[in-house]
C-alpha cells in the first residue's frame, strides 16, 4: 500500500529541541503516533524521555521543531491545551491523578466542574449519575463515593482513564504505569489498554520494563542522549532495542560478588519491615556495592529507613561488624558509620538557596558539623577546602565552592550528594535511588566513585534494573516487603538475558493481598 | 537563571570579579539609604546629631531591636512567632505585679519576668513541634491568650505603687532601685538597655553565623527534613528556639518595666509590629533574603533613625505607622521583587 493513502498521523514531532541552560535535552527527535497503536518509549534515565513526554503533553514547550496534530501545526501552551486536544496523561505519581478530599465521582467530573461554564449548583445525585456514565465506559466498578485518597495506585490509573475518555481523549501518554502495579493488576491495565487501543486510540508508553513492553508495544522508539537511537516494529527485538538504549556496547560487568572470606559488614538476621511482612537475611561486605530493586511502595526505601535508624525495625537483629548493633536516631547511624543518600535530592539534602548553609561547602559538611568542630566554631575555610577537593574529584562542574545546587546540573547535584556521604569513613552507604534525573556521563562517575572505596558496604535501592546491573555486585528484588535473591548467573548471559530473568523472577512473586473489596480492574476487552 | 548555569558548564570556569553594579548597589542599599538620611535629618535639623539625640534614637530602638531578635531566632528555626509583643507585654505585667503586689526582690522579679518568657516558649513549642498546629496559627491563638490572661490578676488596670487590689486593699510594694535602674541607669553615657541589646544581639550573631549549632538552626528552618536526615536532632532545636525567642521577648518586656516603672496593660500588638517590622527589613541587608541578626538590628535602628528625624522635623506622630509600613514594604520589594535578578 502506498504511504500516499494513509490518513496523517494523529500526532507528528518533528526535529524538537529542548535545552535546559547547558544540557542539550532533546536533539531533533522525529515521533509519529497513529491512531490505534502503541508506541513504547524507551531510554535511560537522562535520555530525554521525560522531556520529551512534558512537551507532548504541553507542561514544557519545545525550543525549535513542529508538532502536527493530525496533519495541522499546533502548539500546546500549556497541559490544559494539550488535553483539549486529546491528549491525556497518566502519571507515574498517582497522587497527581485526582484530587485528594473529593470523591471519586467528583474526580470523575473534575474538567466539567472545573470549566467556566459549568452549572452554578449541581445536585450530589446528579453529580453521581454522571458520573457512574463516565465510569461505566471502562471501570463499572469504581467506588464513586470513596474519597480519591483512598484508592489503590490502580483504581486511580482507572479514573484518570475514565476522565480522559470522557474527555475525548485520543492519544493517552503512560508514565511508567505499572512501576506502582501489582503482576495481577498490570496484566488488567494491559487489557483496558487493548481496549483503547481497539477504540482507536493511540498509546505512547513509557516504560524501561521489557516484559510490558514484549507485551503491548507495536512499535518501539529509543532515545539516547536526546536522539532517537533506533526504532522497532513489531515483533520487537528487545535485544537491538536494548543495545540502541546502551548505546550499543553493554555496560561492562563488574567482576563477580568479591570472594566472602572477609568478615560481614552488615548483617541482617529475620528482619521484618512490617510487624506481618515475611524475615529475610541479607548480609552486606565491605567494598561490596548491593543494588535492591522492586516496584514502588514494596518496601526498599523502608528498608533503607530502618538501617539509617529513621524507623525502628519491628522484628529481626542487625549485626554491624559482628556485634548487635540497633539504630535509635539518625545521629547514632551516622556516627557508627551509616550513612543514607536519601531519594529526591532537594527535599532530602539541599535548603533553600538563600538560607545560610546552602553552598556546596556547607552542604557537603552539613552532617558532619559535629566530628569537625568539637568545639562549635565554624572554619569555612576548612569546609571550602574539603569541597574543592571533592569537585575536583568527582569532576563537578561548578564555579566553586560557594555555588549553590540551583547552579548546577542534576548530574552534578546528585555528585555533591554523594561527596557528602564519601567526606568521611562510611562503614555502610545507603544509596536511595542515586541517579535520579542524572545523565548517563554523570552516572558513570558516580558508579565509580560509589565502587572506588574498599571499605565501605554499599547498598543501593532503585527502581531501574538497568542500572541496579550496572552498580551492583548483587541485584536483589523487593517485593511485599521481603527480600528475594534471583541467583547469580549472570556471567554467561547478555545484559537483556539478566534483565528479562530478573523481570520473570520479579513476576513471580506473590502479589498483593487484596487492598479494597471493589478491585475494579474486570475490563470487557 | 539560564546564564549562570552556561556559566557554570564552561570548561575552564572562572569566577567573575564584582563590579560595582546594581547588585553592589542592592547590598548596601540600606546602609546607603540610612546614611542618607542621617545627612539629610542633621543638614535640616542640627540639634539631630547630638549625641544625646543619636543616644535617644538608640534607647527607643532597643526594645523593638531585642523584640526583632526575638522574631529572628523563631524564624531561623522555621517558625514564625506572632505570640512575641504578647509575651513582652505579659512579661511587663508579671514583673510589675511580682515587685509592686508580692514584694518579691529584684533578682526574684527578674528570674520571673524571664521565667514567663521561657514557659511561653515551651507552650509555643508544645503547639507547634508536638501538637503539629502550623506555626502562624498556633503563636496567633497564644497571641490571643496572653493578650487576655494579663488582664485577670488586676481586673484589667495598671500595676502601680498604691494601686487599689480587688480584695479591697491597697498595693504596698514599690519598684526598687536596682530595678528601675535596668531600663534607666547609663553607663559611660550609654542607657544600660542599649548596652544590653548590643551584648545579646553580638552572641546571638555569633550563634547563628560563626557556630556549627547555628547551622543546624538555619538548616531546621530551611529544610527540616534535610537537616533530620544529616543526624540533627530538629525537634530540639526547634523548641530551643521558641524557647531563646520567649526568653529576649520577656526581656524586653522587663526593660519596658523597668523604663516606665508602671505595669501598664497593653496587648503588645505595636510591639509586635515594630519587631516583625525589623526582622523583614532585615531580609535586605546585605542581600540576604533570608532571616539574619545583623540585619534585624540595622532595620530596627534605620526604623528609629526615620522616626527621629520626621519627629524632630514636627511631622505629626500620627503618620508614624504609614511610614513604618512604607520603609518595609520598600524593602520587602527591594529583596523580593527586584532580586529575581541574581538567579
Amino acid at each position: 500500500m502506498p504511504a500516499a493513502v494513509l490518513p496523517p498521523p494523529l500526532l507528528a514531532l518533528r526535529q524538537i529541541r529542548k535545552r535546559f541552560g547547558a544540557t542539550i535535552a532533546l536533539d531533533g527527535v522525529d515521533l509519529t503516533l497513529r491512531a490505534g497503536e502503541v508506541v513504547a518509549l524507551m531510554g535511560a534515565n537522562g535520555a530525554g524521555k521525560s522531556t520529551l513526554v512534558k512537551i507532548i503533553a504541553g507542561a514544557s514547550q519545545a525550543d525549535d521543531g513542529e508538532l502536527r496534530l493530525a496533519g495541522d501545526p499546533i502548539r500546546f501552551d500549556s497541559p490544559r491545551a494539550a488535553l483539549n486536544a486529546g491528549i491525556a496523561t497518566v502519571h507515574q505519581q498517582t497522587s497527581q491523578l485526582g484530587v485528594p478530599g473529593l470523591s471519586v465521582a467528583e474526580n470523575l467530573l473534575l474538567g466539567r466542574l472545573c470549566s467556566a461554564h459549568a452549572a452554578a449548583w449541581l445536585a450530589p445525585a446528579t453529580i453521581r449519575q454522571q458520573a457512574a456514565t463516565i465510569a461505566a465506559a471502562i471501570a463499572p466498578d469504581l467506588p464513586l463515593d470513596a474519597d480519591f485518597a483512598d484508592l489503590t495506585p490502580a483504581q486511580r490509573q482507572l479514573l484518570a482513564l475514565a476522565r480522559a475518555l470522557h474527555e475525548s481523549a485520543r492519544l493517552i501518554i503512560f508514565d511508567e504505569p505499572t512501576a506502582s502495579l501489582s503482576p495481577r493488576e498490570s496484566a488488567r491495565l494491559f487489557a483496558v489498554i487493548d481496549h483503547l487501543k481497539q477504540a482507536g486510540i493511540a498509546i505512547l508508553y513509557v516504560s524501561h520494563r521489557l516484559a510490558d513492553l514484549r507485551r503491548i508495544a507495536d512499535r518501539a522508539v529509543v532515545l539516547r542522549n536526546g536522539r532517537v537511537a533506533g526504532e522497532f516494529a513489531a515483533p520487537l527485538d528487545l535485544d537491538a532495542a536494548v543495545r540502541a538504549m546502551v548505546g550499543g556496547a553493554l555496560p561492562v560487568r563488574h567482576a563477580a560478588a568479591r570472594p566472602p572470606t572477609q568478615q560481614p559488614r552488615l548483617e541482617l538476621q529475620q528482619v521484618q519491615l512490617l510487624p506481618d511482612s515475611t524475615p529475610f537475611n541479607l548480609c552486606l561486605h565491605a567494598g561490596e556495592v548491593v543494588a535492591i530493586t522492586g516496584n514502588l511502595g514494596a518496601g526498599k526505601s523502608r528498608l533503607l529507613q530502618v538501617l539509617f535508624g529513621l524507623r525502628p525495625l519491628p522484628a529481626g537483629r542487625l549485626l554491624l561488624d559482628g556485634v548487635h548493633w540497633q539504630p535509635r536516631s539518625v545521629a547514632e547511624a551516622i556516627d557508627a558509620g551509616i550513612f543514607m543518600a536519601g531519594e529526591d535530592r532537594w527535599r532530602s539534602s539541599f535548603l533553600p538557596v538563600d538560607s545560610l548553609g546552602a553552598r556546596l561547602s556547607d552542604l557537603i559538611a552539613l552532617p558532619h558539623l559535629r566530628r569537625l568542630f568539637p568545639d562549635g566554631w565554624v572554619k569555612q575555610q576548612q569546609l571550602d577546602d574539603t569541597a574543592r577537593s571533592w569537585i575536583q574529584r568527582l569532576g563537578i562542574r561548578c564555579q566553586g565552592p560557594h555555588d549553590t545546587p540551583d547552579q548546577l546540573s542534576g548530574g552534578n547535584q546528585q555528585k555533591i550528594v554523594l561527596a557528602r556521604w564519601q567526606s568521611a569513613p562510611a562503614k555502610v552507604l545507603l544509596l536511595d535511588e542515586p541517579f535520579q534525573g542524572v545523565d548517563v556521563g554523570a552516572r558513570h562517575d558516580l558508579i565509580a566513585s560509589i565502587r572506588s572505596n574498599p571499605d565501605t558496604a554499599v547498598l543501593i535501592a532503585t527502581s531501574d534494573l538497568e542500572e541496579a546491573l550496572e552498580v551492583a555486585d548483587r541485584v536483589l528484588i523487593m517485593g511485599q516487603h521481603t527480600l528475594y535473591d534471583p541467583g547469580q548467573g549472570r556471567d554467561a548471559d547478555s545484559l537483556l538475558g539478566q534483565l528479562e530473568s530478573l523481570e520473570q523472577f520479579a513476576g513471580a512473586l506473590p502479589d498483593h493481598p487484596p487492598l479494597s473489596t471493589t478491585l475494579p480492574m474486570e475490563v470487557t476487552a | 537563571m539560564t546564564s549562570r548555569l552556561f556559566t557554570a558548564a564552561l570548561p575552564q570556569p572562572t569566577r567573575a570579579p564584582a563590579p560595582l553594579n546594581l547588585e553592589t548597589v542592592r547590598r548596601y542599599a540600606l546602609f546607603i539609604v540610612l546614611a542618607g538620611l542621617i545627612i539629610g535629618f542633621s543638614w535640616l535639623q542640627p540639634a539631630f546629631s547630638q549625641p544625646a539625640n543619636l543616644l535617644s534614637i538608640l534607647q527607643s530602638t532597643a526594645v523593638d531591636a531585642l523584640l526583632g531578635l526575638a522574631v529572628t531566632i523563631a524564624l531561623i528555626a522555621g517558625g514564625f512567632d506572632l505570640s512575641i509583643g504578647a509575651t513582652a507585654a505579659t512579661a511587663l505585667i508579671a514583673s510589675s505585679y511580682a515587685m509592686v503586689v508580692w514584694q518579691w526582690g529584684t533578682a526574684p522579679t527578674l528570674l520571673f519576668g524571664l521565667g514567663t518568657g521561657v514557659a511561653i516558649g515551651l507552650f509555643n513549642a508544645l503547639l507547634v513541634v508536638r501538637l503539629r498546629i502550623p506555626d502562624l496559627l498556633a503563636t496567633l491563638g497564644t497571641m490571643f491568650l496572653l493578650g487576655g490572661l494579663q488582664l485577670i490578676p488586676t481586673g484589667g488596670q495598671s500595676i502601680s505603687s498604691g494601686m487599689l487590689l480587688s480584695n479591697g486593699s491597697t498595693a504596698t510594694g514599690s519598684f526598687s532601685a536596682a530595678f528601675l535602674a535596668l531600663g534607666r541607669a547609663r553607663l559611660a553615657g550609654v542607657p544600660l538597655p542599649v548596652i544590653l541589646v548590643g551584648v545579646l544581639a553580638i552572641v546571638a550573631w555569633v550563634l547563628m553565623e560563626r557556630t556549627r549549632w547555628g547551622r543546624v538552626f538555619y538548616a531546621t528552618g530551611g529544610n527540616e527534613e534535610a537537616a533530620r536526615l544529616s543526624g540533627a536532632p530538629t525537634a530540639r532545636y526547634r523548641v530551643t528556639a521558641y524557647v531563646l525567642s520567649g526568653v529576649f521577648a520577656a526581656l524586653g518586656g522587663v526593660i519596658i518595666a523597668a523604663r516606665v516603672g508602671r505595669g501598664d496593660v497593653s496587648g503588645g500588638s505595636s510591639l509586635l509590629l515594630d519587631s516583625v517590622g525589623a526582622t523583614l527589613i532585615g531580609f535586605a541587608v546585605l542581600n540576604a533574603r533570608r532571616p539574619n541578626v545583623l540585619g534585624t538590628i540595622v532595620g530596627a535602628v534605620f526604623v528609629g533613625v526615620l522616626l527621629n528625624g520626621l519627629t524632630m522635623l514636627n511631622v505629626p506622630f500620627y503618620t508614624q505607622d504609614f511610614v513604618k509600613g512604607f520603609v518595609l514594604v520598600a524593602a520587602l520589594a527591594l529583596t523580593f521583587g527586584l532580586g529575581r535578578a541574581r538567579r
